[in-house]
């Protein structure tokens, strides 16, 4: 990182640092692991902070989060083409696991809906995890993933309900082994 | 069986996206339609499911530890080599033993050395206040109540003032020790962003805002009236500008 000058680099830490937690976030879930998203994330920043000049004001998040979601697909197609062409991974649809009872219900409803949001296809795990961890607005999600809000209404849609049917599938599943 | 509806307006509606119109509009359709309504709770249950489970996933300390590493290494002749920032940052040190002697014997004027170094102790304190149960010792938005709560703790008039209008809510204040020094900490909140204003007398002239930040939060120090002020945040640098503004206007 030695395209910047200490005026710039102040102006980096200021703007872009904050929202770090938010890049590490995108990127697990894009990738769905953590050391991947690790090294993505740190690879993103290190584009951002290259690129930073070309950055003139506006929303910071959306710009890094632009960046690091490139960044995580150029990795993908790099490393694991096949999860990009697949429209719904059967391999990862989750299975039910036996838990030990002595996880908390909420261990093992958390774990549940790892999978489920893991069994997504990219695209849509990626507008479910800015609309429900980012908070991120319609508009705010069509300028990180230069969607037009109306895909991104209609992706969240796609997506939610692939979701629940994900969940509630294997929720019957379940039901139907302790029978 | 799926509403026609849904697809276009459902999702918008939950999000609240939908302008005024188009939200009564789905509304009075809500009124006979079953299945959007059914979904509509679905959405809501799965919503808060993935809150409840707490899925949001910090940056781990490793890689801030590793953008911090990449940031750090500074070529260009135009910035402060490495080595140099050092010695700066060692003689800044050294002056601020002597400031802070000197401070303490009400004798030598601070130096602005100082005010960075305090600045930094001051974010290392607002980190410590969002433990829980660390933030406020009086929760209110009531200007009158939290000035109530310094009286006789304060060696000065609190210009504690709620900011609800101009986006910044008041969330109440404490004392805080920052240096063997006492502070009085005014505590705004704005769009999940935590502000403290660190706020004590000062003998100095009034200054014009300074910035800086440090492992990702922002700081901004001004001097007015001879108090002094320092407010920090996680949030961006022109948010703590505005506040600035606000208290001194």
């Amino acid at each position: 990182m030695d395209d910047l000058d200490a005026e710039d680099r102040l102006r980096f830490e200021q703007l872009v640092l904050p929202h770090v937690d938010a890049a590490f976030n995108l990127a697990r879930w894009l990738l769905r692991r953590r050391e991947d998203a690790e090294e993505v994330a740190q690879e993103a920043l290190l584009r951002a902070c290259r690129f930073f000049r070309g950055f003139h004001g506006g929303d910071a998040r959306a710009w890094l989060l632009q960046i690091v979601r490139n960044t995580c697909y150029s990795w993908l197609e790099k490393n694991r083409p096949r999860e990009l062409m697949v429209e719904f991974d059967e391999e990862l649809h989750p299975r039910p696991v036996a838990t030990p009872e002595s996880i908390a219900m909420a261990d093992e409803d958390r774990e549940r809906l790892t999978r489920a949001l893991e069994s997504l296809p990219p695209r849509f795990r990626e507008v479910l995890v800015l609309r429900e961890f980012e908070g991120c607005s319609y508009k705010e999600i069509a300028a990180i993933t230069l969607m037009p809000i109306g895909t991104v209404m209609s992706s969240l849609s796609r997506a939610r309900r692939q979701l629940y049917s994900v969940l509630t599938n294997s929720n019957h599943k379940e039901a139907a082994r302790e029978v | 069986m799926r509403c026609d509806f849904a697809d276009s307006l459902l999702q918008g509606y939950f999000d609240r996206e939908l302008s005024t119109a188009s939200a009564a509009e789905f509304e009075r359709h809500l009124q006979h339609c079953v299945h959007c309504s059914v979904e509509l709770v679905d959405m809501d249950l799965l919503s808060e499911r993935l809150q409840l489970a707490r899925l949001y996933e910090a940056a781990p300390a490793s890689l801030r530890k590793k953008i911090y590493a990449d940031l750090r290494p500074v070529a260009p002749a135009t910035a402060m080599s490495r080595p140099l920032l050092w010695h700066w940052l060692a003689a800044a040190a050294a002056l601020l033993l002597l400031a802070i002697a000197g401070w303490k014997m009400n004798s030598v004027p601070r130096t602005d050395d100082y005010q960075v170094e305090l600045a930094e102790e001051i974010v290392d304190a607002h980190v410590h206040s969002l433990q829980p149960g660390h933030l406020t010792s009086i929760s209110s938005n009531d200007e009158q109540a939290v000035k109530g709560w310094f009286k006789g703790r304060l060696a000065f008039t609190l210009p504690a003032r709620d900011f609800a209008n101009d986006g910044f809510a008041l969330q109440g204040a404490r004392l805080d020790v920052v240096e063997d020094r006492s502070f009085a900490v005014l505590v705004y909140a704005r769009a999940g962003h935590l502000f403290n204003v660190f706020i004590w007398p000062t003998r100095e002239r009034d200054t014009s805002p300074r910035l800086g930040s440090r492992q990702g939060y922002q700081w901004v120090d001004w001097r007015k009236g001879r108090i002094e002020f320092c407010a920090v945040s996680d949030a961006p640098t022109s948010d703590l500008q505005q506040l600035q503004r606000l208290f001194t206007n």
